[in-house]
């Protein structure tokens, strides 16, 4: 019977990550996902898994600013990249202009997905200050909400556009 | 004492923003899988690739070898120490690893418990056991056929697929209304099965303490109260060496009611190893083993005379899967589907049920319903806009002329149940006022005749929720009462604690609006805590509606309670007698003296400080609550949909939803619950599916397969209320988490079944996906 690559030793890398600003140099294992890196190497459990499959966004993260689905990359393709998770979103002491749409708009309710589409609002805001309601529900179409049925979360984001546009 | 400054206390009725969001959006949440303990262990699953099979014979020396490995439990192992079988909570049992044979696909057979989730899946993988395929019972007209192969042949008597037979109501009384009928409406339609997937899937730490025997088991669970119980009872430990944890969880819509082999497995390896153990559900497993809904092959036929419904004739035939794993009240085998007779006064009804062991996964949960009322609704509305049809009259009219009356309350209904209010009527009315309803049907037929195919669906449900009575509604054995325990604190600051479980719903937020309204404390001085069974009292958990009707009640109970041992205190404080005090808002007033008051902070430092001889010191209580009655929210919803006759494809252009869910506790938060419940509704209507092939393949066992609808396919909501209160609850509040997932799968069948109606379509099942509809306009002709 041949031996399987899991019986014969596993395979190791050494990376470098900015994530939230912060540099991190870890050697991982070529296989880690890069949700796993960021919940388990580094601690950061804002980032959610919820399907395994790219379908849900629970796992997403911002990689150069770009929303991306954690469950599905591997740690090693971050390597020399800049990550942003949910835990670095609020300027010091405050909410970033999205946070504070979701809790106004009631854009929320078990939490779970929320990070996620926080991050990928955040995305859109950036290249689209004015988004229409079509535009975020587009933008919003990678991520999967079970309990607020997306109203609100829309609102959210229109909250958020408007205070940009003051700021 | 100066009379505190004047302010609006946000009580009942209040959009108070939820104190919840502050953690979660933030990325603070404390999920089941965010907790990581010293020398953690995690567990994986070998799960069966087939849907039934002998087992003659399992190796695990390959995976024992793999280093990281730290054990394989096989059934066999769990047999040696009883635990190869565990009851489930329809009083069946339920493997908790296959022993003899594997009864669906994607049971659990054997679990590597490894110093890392990697290394145990890849342990998994070279586990070899050796199936002897046997064939697959995959429908339940199948399973009960002469000849099926009996799937439970370990079960000593069990000589065919049968579960159970179960009736309601009166067979003559409803003979006699079908014979005396001039005209008799019927439907087939079968609600498929489909599955709550919350987005966060199913899991748990399991730590068992060596040195002291205490098990702390930090679980997704709706219900941890309950789990502890049958934890204490299924593992031989002592309940108060059990501490159950239901942190936050990434919702549950009743797929964290049952108790299933990952919790059982995790901590006994916890017991044996010594080690805590992770055992965190991928969504394959989640879909695919774990609490599934509906399932119901339903036969409804209603018997009509002179435009009125006198009779409601109803069989139904059950798939529970391999395991009679519902979970619901022991004396319904049905849960509460007999709630088919709806929002109609139909004086006589019969229900027939009757259900099968499939080789399909177990576990009958009511996604977001309170056992069976969303196939009972669903029956119900769709048979009314048929009958409708059939006598060619407006389906909002028969309806109107059929509802039970609001001076008929409390109605006894035709299978037993005593609705305590309601008024059908209003909220019809309202919700054709919103639509502008006779417009929209002069433009259905303009649009006709250009070739334009639009439908308007109407669905009028009535729940039953907030189960139950305790001395009839039982799981397990245990009434179904919940807690409330209120301490207020010296400086006027209190703490709640409930024995219900948010996975979602605000609990932190309303339920303090509810002290704030008794007692007139403000919200954000009310710390709600749940999900700890060493410090929350006793209850049956957050599902079927029931955490405002139950526990919401007993909050506002205890809250009462804690009110009249404030007046005594005020009274000594005033040096007034009690019955000269008046409460008003937050503080005791003397009758007639205004200037004369005490605050209830003020009374609650004297509760600590200056107390009249011979009382008993502290402000603080327990309650539990036994709700007299259920609770019966209603409403109704239309959808209106226009169908691509190239295609197939209908697009939903308007969804009006009023509910009436009594008095309203934080409106913002009931809007986000309907919401949500429209989007499940929608869903289960338009796409959500588990499927399986003939040989017991599950289809649908990932996002990609089980389609959930995102933004993009989401129809946008216009929302309505009236209120009818609940006569026996102490707030009029209903419950309403559920209302909308009830509701609204009938409101998006009959609309794009009216769309077609004209042209003799009387049915479509669900999914309603648009190959089905393209078949259908083939059939009538309509196709482009």
């Amino acid at each position: 019977m041949t031996e399987t690559a899991v019986e014969t030793g596993r395979f190791t890398y050494p990376v470098t990550v900015t994530v939230n600003g912060a540099a991190h140099s870890v050697e991982i294992e070529t296989r880690l996902l890069l949700v796993h890196f960021l919940r388990e190497t580094l601690g950061l459990t804002g980032t959610h898994i919820g399907c395994d499959t790219t379908s849900c966004g629970a796992c997403t993260v911002l990689l150069d600013g770009t929303p991306v689905k954690s469950c599905t990359m591997l740690a090693v393709q971050a390597d020399g990249h800049e990550l942003t998770t949910v835990e670095g979103l609020a300027p010091a002491g405050g909410l970033s202009p999205v946070q504070e749409g979701f809790h106004e708009e009631h854009g929320l309710q078990c939490g779970f997905c929320t990070p996620g589409m926080m991050l990928t609002a955040t995305a859109l805001l950036a290249e689209n200050p004015d988004p229409s309601e079509e535009e975020i529900r587009w933008a919003l179409s990678g991520q999967i909400c079970r309990c607020t049925g997306y109203q609100n979360i829309v609102k959210a984001v229109q909250y958020a556009a408007a205070k940009g546009k003051e700021g | 004492m100066a009379v505190s400054e004047e302010q609006v206390i946000r009580g009942v009725g209040h959009s108070v923003k939820r104190f919840e969001d502050g953690r979660f959006i933030r990325g603070r949440g404390n999920y089941f899988d965010d907790i990581t303990l010293p020398g953690m262990l995690h567990l994986e699953f070998l799960r069966s690739p087939l849907a039934h099979a002998r087992i003659n014979g399992i190796d695990t020396s390959r995976a024992e070898a793999v280093p990281g490995v730290v054990a394989v439990v096989t059934g066999e192992l769990l047999a040696q120490h009883n635990l190869a079988w565990m009851p489930t909570l329809s009083g069946d049992t339920q493997a908790v690893l296959a022993t003899d044979k594997v009864r669906f696909q994607g049971q659990e057979v054997a679990a590597v418990i490894a110093e890392s989730a990697y290394i145990a899946k890849d342990a998994c993988e070279l586990i070899d056991v050796d199936y002897e395929p046997l064939e697959a019972v995959t429908s339940p007209q199948q399973a009960l056929a002469e000849g099926a192969p009996v799937i439970r042949d370990e079960k000593e008597g069990q000589t065919s697929n049968h579960i159970y037979d179960w009736e309601a109501g009166d067979k003559t009384a409803t003979d006699h209304a079908f014979a005396e009928a001039d005209k008799v409406v019927s439907l087939d339609t079968f609600y498929p099965r489909c599955h709550p997937a919350p987005l966060e899937c199913c899991g748990c730490v399991a730590d068992v303490d060596p040195a002291t025997g205490k098990t702390t088991i930090y679980m997704t669970s709706q219900a941890p109260h309950a789990h502890r119980t049958l934890f204490a009872l299924v593992a031989g430990i002592p309940e108060h060496k059990i501490r159950i944890i239901s942190p936050d969880l990434g919702g549950g819509f009743g797929n964290k009611v049952p108790i299933y082999p990952g919790y059982v497995v995790a901590t006994a390896a916890s017991l044996l190893i010594g080690r805590p153990v992770k055992w965190v559900e991928d969504r394959t497993g989640n879909l695919i083993s774990t609490g599934f809904a509906r399932d119901y092959h339903m036969h409804g036929e209603l018997a009509l005379k002179e435009g009125r419904i006198t009779g409601l004739r109803v069989n139904m035939l059950s798939d529970n899967g391999a395991f009679f794993a519902d979970a619901q009240p022991t004396i319904c085998k049905a849960g509460l589907f007999h709630i088919v007779t709806g929002s109609y006064d139909i004086p006589a009804a019969h229900v027939e049920t009757e259900g099968a062991y499939t080789n399909k996964a177990p576990g009958g949960v009511a996604y977001r319903c309170s056992f069976r009322v969303t196939e009972a609704s669903y029956l119900i509305e769709r048979l009314v806009q048929n009958a409708a049809y059939e006598l060619g009259v407006d389906p909002a009219d028969f309806r109107k002329q059929n509802f039970i009356k609001p001076e008929q309350f409390p109605y006894k209904s035709a299978t037993g149940f005593e609705y305590d209010s309601g008024d059908y009527g209003a909220a019809m009315e309202k919700t054709l006022e919103m639509l502008g309803y006779d417009d929209l049907r002069r433009e259905q037929a303009e649009a006709r005749a250009e070739g334009r195919l639009i439908g308007i669906g109407l669905a009028s449900f009535t729940e039953v929720v907030g189960a139950g009575h305790g001395a009839e509604y039982k799981i397990a054995g245990l009434r179904m009462n919940d807690g409330a325990e209120l301490r207020i604190h010296p400086t006027g600051k209190a703490v709640l604690k409930l024995s219900v479980k948010s996975q979602g719903q605000g609990h932190e937020t309303t339920f303090a609006q509810i002290v704030a309204e008794e007692l007139g404390l403000q919200p954000e001085d009310v710390e709600v805590q749940e999900g700890d069974t060493d410090h929350t009292p006793y209850g049956l958990g957050t599902y079927a509606s029931r955490s405002t009707p139950v526990s919401g009640a007993a909050t506002a109970m205890v809250s009462r309670r804690i009110r009249a041992k404030a007046q005594k205190i005020a009274a000594h404080l005033l040096e007034a007698s009690e019955e000269d005090l008046e409460w008003q808002q937050g503080k005791f007033v003397v009758k007639g003296a205004p200037e004369k008051s005490t605050t209830i902070q003020d009374i609650a430092f004297a509760a600590y400080t200056n107390i009249p001889e011979g009382m008993e010191g502290g402000l603080e209580g327990v309650y539990y609550y036994d709700p007299p009655n259920m609770t019966f929210p209603f409403g109704t919803y239309a959808v209106v949909v226009e169908i691509d006759r190239g295609t197939g494809a209908w697009k939903v252009l308007r969804c009006v939803a009023v509910d009436d869910c009594g008095v309203r506790i934080n409106p913002m938060i009931v809007e986000g619950q309907i919401m949500g419940g429209l989007t499940e509704g929608f869903a289960i209507a338009a796409m959500e599916l588990i499927d399986f092939d003939e040989e017991g393949n599950c289809i649908g066992a990932n996002l990609m397969d089980y389609l959930i609808p995102t933004a993009w396919e989401t129809p946008k909501f216009e929302l309505g209320e009236t209120v009818t209160p609940s006569p026996h609850h102490p707030l009029g509040a209903k419950g309403v988490g559920e209302s909308a997932t009830v509701g609204a799968p009938a409101a998006f069948v009959n609309a794009v079944v009216d769309a077609l109606a004209y042209a003799g379509v009387r049915n479509l099942e669900m999914p309603v996906t648009s190959d089905k509809v393209w078949a259908a306009l083939q059939e009538a002709g309509l196709a482009e």
